[in-house]
């Protein structure tokens, strides 16, 4: 770069970045972010919320189905040890445990102050909050709102929320964590209205970032879903876990292409809804996996009877885990007995052959699936079956943090929600993510308080200012590309590439071309040039997240090439078998001091004795 | 098969509509549209969105002159034989191309007196509430906060009143507390003096842009004139009142 190029931009750095400063610096306000930031606020300390998006917008208002928790009133069998039970095994067992037991013993709680917030829940005969089914939850588990329980959890937060006197900075975007010594000591962010850069200094960090669907090229995630964390958190030394681990929720849209991904909710076939190939035949009664069989109905009369309260009846296939219902509609596909656009189909609509108001019920129970098929893809679903098809959905892995505080390796630095690892284990049941963000949203903002009482604040480095700033204005002095669409193209590739290469079924070689072609990718992100100027630029914006995307993504394969079995979600061709060694490990991924990626194999600790009973048990 | 799209570029100091010819396949929505000629044609093109599927309401725009989501507006109900205009919302400031500043919502919606519930009912303080008395206030939660409404109101659009004036998005909001069934809080006063709901004149612009078909004229904003008329205009409460000292 030439001198004189270089100190303009230096002038423009120092001249333009504005400084805040916070106890607690929150980043990403959906559930968790939410959550964490009330936490923070009611006990006093300042606190900032860092949003991608405008407030309200984040992912949690696209969950349909529910939130998870053992309120027991519909079934009063439930308890927090079924919900702990049924959460490890759909996460087979590579779960934190004490993580799991948590969530388990406070969701309850966590879902009963919203209603004091003002959530409305459907409600039982009594006026109850109302559970329905969900796949791998053995009684009905899920408090909803109909098929549109994220928003209702997301306005709850939000509305409340802001009474709590939180600085809330919406349509920024958080571009590197700054460091005192080991300790997180602030960030440094740009805002999309006018590209002007922003310096956090804060005394904790909450990351609450969501995931990393953007890597792939079928997904329900929206743009902002980009790693942000995961990366943030890794590049400031943090270690990541189970990044192998990536939920492809089977149902999502397949036609019209542009809506390919779109996700249909599980309640669906919580309601009754049945997967069914091209032949009419309910493949999932085909392969039911032995750790299930004892709770899972061997025939269509026992699960419909399950779908409609019977207590005496076990489930119907389709509501096993996520993972497995996933897999055989993949073999459907392949197998040739898929439908005419490539996926299954999914059927609501034959429920009109046992209920006599079956389409009343439909539209009352699933009003936005309804909504969304009719506008979208000119289907009735009270008539037709939809079309579905597997769609990236979830990470289970993420930033690795103490299950108690959720605080990562890097002191003041924690992660809550999806962007943090370790209860889901290999496999998320549908459900447990909203109550997930509550609970660890919750602890997170708790623990993040405490350590900012107890530690004083951060320096911050200038330096690292400098160096941040430079690297996010970089894209306006790349020489990558013609005509500013090289970051969209990038970032097409990068897509096609994952979903082909590390995708649902996986094998060595693949992955171990794709760990080359992500080298290839990070050289191309790196020159990538933007048009135009840093007032609300989306190409600028993709520049940047490719750096995390490519982070994260490279994470997913390198963590995916070392757990040399099949697990839950990760599916390898290879070696489709679980290996009992990989039952005992997690893989970490961690910056080396070369600034490689190094992943390694770490044994998770003991179970305690009460806790393995709990499981046996409920076998 | 291609269509021509008249988009509108710039920012607060000007600007102008630029036409842009791309290739729109079946299903395809208007979203999908912008995003393909952001990423062959125009890198810096501003556009909000997040779901793509109704569910956010982060997309809104004009589009041919309506307010609508750009993800829900399919491109086969859309005539093609002349561009496709689309324009950010009207009644907002403009940041950037169909981008707007939508802060003033949020500064309103602070101003509404928050979620006060009585007691609770059990004594593992948990409520009963009966499943009809929540549908009620359903409707009005249903809302994803596009900003449609307030961009066609014209007491906003037209006349400005933002100063004295929540519009519909926020008579919806207070209708879902004022109506919701643990709720105790008072907040007719409010309605009348600051608020603003008399500005209402029940053109039901607002309803009819909904993309959440929420009937906001008729179930929210009509309720809470018959509240405010029952409570302010009452001789026999007004009396009341003025015992009660308030």
């Amino acid at each position: 770069m030439l001198d004189g190029r270089d100190s303009r931009l230096e002038n423009h750095l120092t001249a333009q970045v504005q400084t805040h400063e916070h106890d607690v610096l929150v980043i990403g306000a959906g559930g968790a972010g939410l959550r964490a930031a009330i936490e923070a606020s009611t006990a006093k300390v300042s606190v900032g919320l860092v949003c991608k998006s405008l407030l309200g917008k984040a992912h949690t208002v696209m969950a349909e189905g529910g939130i998870a928790a053992a309120l027991s009133n519909v079934d009063e069998r439930d308890s927090w040890k079924v919900h702990f039970a049924d959460t490890m095994r759909g996460g087979q067992y590579v779960n934190n445990w004490r993580m799991a037991e948590l969530h388990a013993r406070e969701a309850p709680a966590r879902v009963r102050e919203l209603e004091a917030w003002g959530a409305l829940f459907d409600r039982t005969r009594d006026g109850r909050i109302l559970q329905r089914n969900f796949g791998g939850h053995r009684y009905p588990r899920l408090a909803h709102v109909g098929d549109r329980t994220g928003l209702e959890m997301i306005r709850t937060l939000q509305d409340h929320g802001i009474h709590q006197g939180i600085d809330v900075h919406m349509e920024y975007t958080v571009v590197s964590l700054l460091k005192d010594g080991e300790r997180v000591s602030g960030a440094l962010a740009y805002d999309r209205e006018k590209g002007m850069l922003h310096l956090f200094r804060a005394g904790a960090i909450v990351l609450a970032t969501g995931g990393i669907g953007k890597a792939y090229r079928i997904t329900s995630n929206s743009w902002e879903y980009t790693g942000d964390g995961q990366a943030l958190a890794y590049d400031a030394g943090a270690e990541l876990m189970d990044m192998e681990f990536v939920q492809f929720h089977p149902t999502g849209m397949v036609w019209p292409p542009s809506v390919q991904g779109i996700l249909v909710t599980e309640g669906v076939r919580g309601e009754g809804g049945v997967l069914l190939n091209k032949e009419g035949r309910r493949f999932l009664f085909d392969a039911i996996p032995e750790n299930y069989r004892s709770q899972t109905a061997d025939n269509e009369e026992e699960g419909w009877r399950y779908t409609q309260g019977d207590k005496s009846a076990r489930r119907p296939p389709e509501l096993l885990t996520r993972d497995h219902v996933a897999r055989c509609i993949m073999r459907e596909i392949r197998e040739g007995r898929g439908s005419p656009h490539g996926g299954v189909f999914l059927d609501i609509s034959w429920i009109k052959r046992r209920l006599p108001d079956a389409e009343a019920i439909i539209r009352k129970k699933l009003p936005s699936m309804y909504h969304q098929f009719l506008k979208l893809a000119d289907i009735d679903i009270t008539r037709q079956p939809m079309e579905v098809g597997p769609t990236t959905h979830y990470i289970m892995g993420g930033v690795r943090v103490d299950a108690e505080t959720q605080m990562s390796s890097v002191p003041g630095l924690f992660a809550a929600g999806e962007c943090a690892a370790g209860l889901h284990g290999a496999n998320r049941l549908g459900g447990n993510s909203l109550s997930d963000l509550l609970v660890f949203g919750q602890r997170a903002g708790a623990h993040a308080t405490r350590f900012v009482k107890d530690h004083r604040a951060g320096q911050i480095d200038q330096d690292q200012v400098d160096a941040a700033a430079r690297a996010a204005l970089a894209p306006f002095e790349g020489d990558g590309g013609e005509g500013g669409a090289e970051a969209y193209r990038v970032q097409h590739d990068l897509q096609e590439m994952m979903q082909d290469m590390v995708g649902i079924v996986r094998r060595e070689s693949e992955m171990a071309q794709a760990v080359e072609h992500l080298a290839k990718l990070r050289d191309r992100a790196a020159r990538v040039r933007v048009d135009g100027n840093r007032a609300y630029n989306p190409g600028w914006h993709t520049a940047l997240d490719l750096r995390n995307l490519i982070t994260v993504s490279e994470a997913v394969a390198r963590s995916a090439l070392e757990r040399k079995e099949s697990r839950g979600a990760h599916f390898r061709d290879d070696l489709p078998a679980p290996d009992p060694a990989f039952a005992r490990v997690n893989v970490v991924a961690k910056k080396g001091p070369g600034g490689e990626m190094r992943v390694e194999r770490r044994p998770i600790p003991e179970i305690p004795a009460e806790l393995k009973q709990i499981i046996e048990e409920m076998k | 098969m291609n269509a021509t799209f008249s988009i509108w570029r710039g920012d607060a100091e000007g600007g102008a509509f630029r036409e842009y010819v791309t290739e729109v396949s079946e299903g395809m929505v208007v979203l999908d549209a912008v995003h393909r000629i952001q990423a062959d044609q125009a890198g810096d093109l501003a556009v909000r969105w997040n779901c793509k599927a109704g569910k956010c309401g982060s997309c809104s725009a004009e589009i041919n002159g309506l307010p609508r989501l750009m993800c829900m507006t399919r491109m086969s109900d859309l005539p093609l034989e002349r561009p496709v205009a689309l324009a950010p919302m009207k009644t907002f400031p403009l940041i950037k191309d169909l981008v707007t500043d939508v802060s003033w919502n949020f500064q309103v919606k602070k101003g509404v007196k928050k979620f006060k519930p009585r007691p609770p009912d059990a004594p593992d303080g948990t409520w009963r509430i009966d499943q009809a008395d929540i549908e009620r206030v359903q409707e009005f939660r249903k809302c994803i906060e596009c900003y449609l409404c307030q961009d066609v109101c014209h007491v906003l659009r037209e006349h400005h009143l933002q100063e004295s004036f929540i519009g519909p998005r926020f008579f919806a909001y207070v209708a879902a507390l004022e109506m919701h069934p643990l709720d105790t809080e008072d907040r007719l006063a409010e309605l009348k003096e600051t608020q603003g709901v008399g500005f209402c004149n029940i053109t039901k612009c607002c309803t009819r842009v909904c993309p959440e078909e929420i009937n906001i004229t008729d179930n929210a904003i009509i309720p809470l004139k018959e509240r405010v008329v029952d409570e302010m205009y009452d001789p026999l409460r007004k009396l009341f009142r003025l015992f009660r000292g308030s």
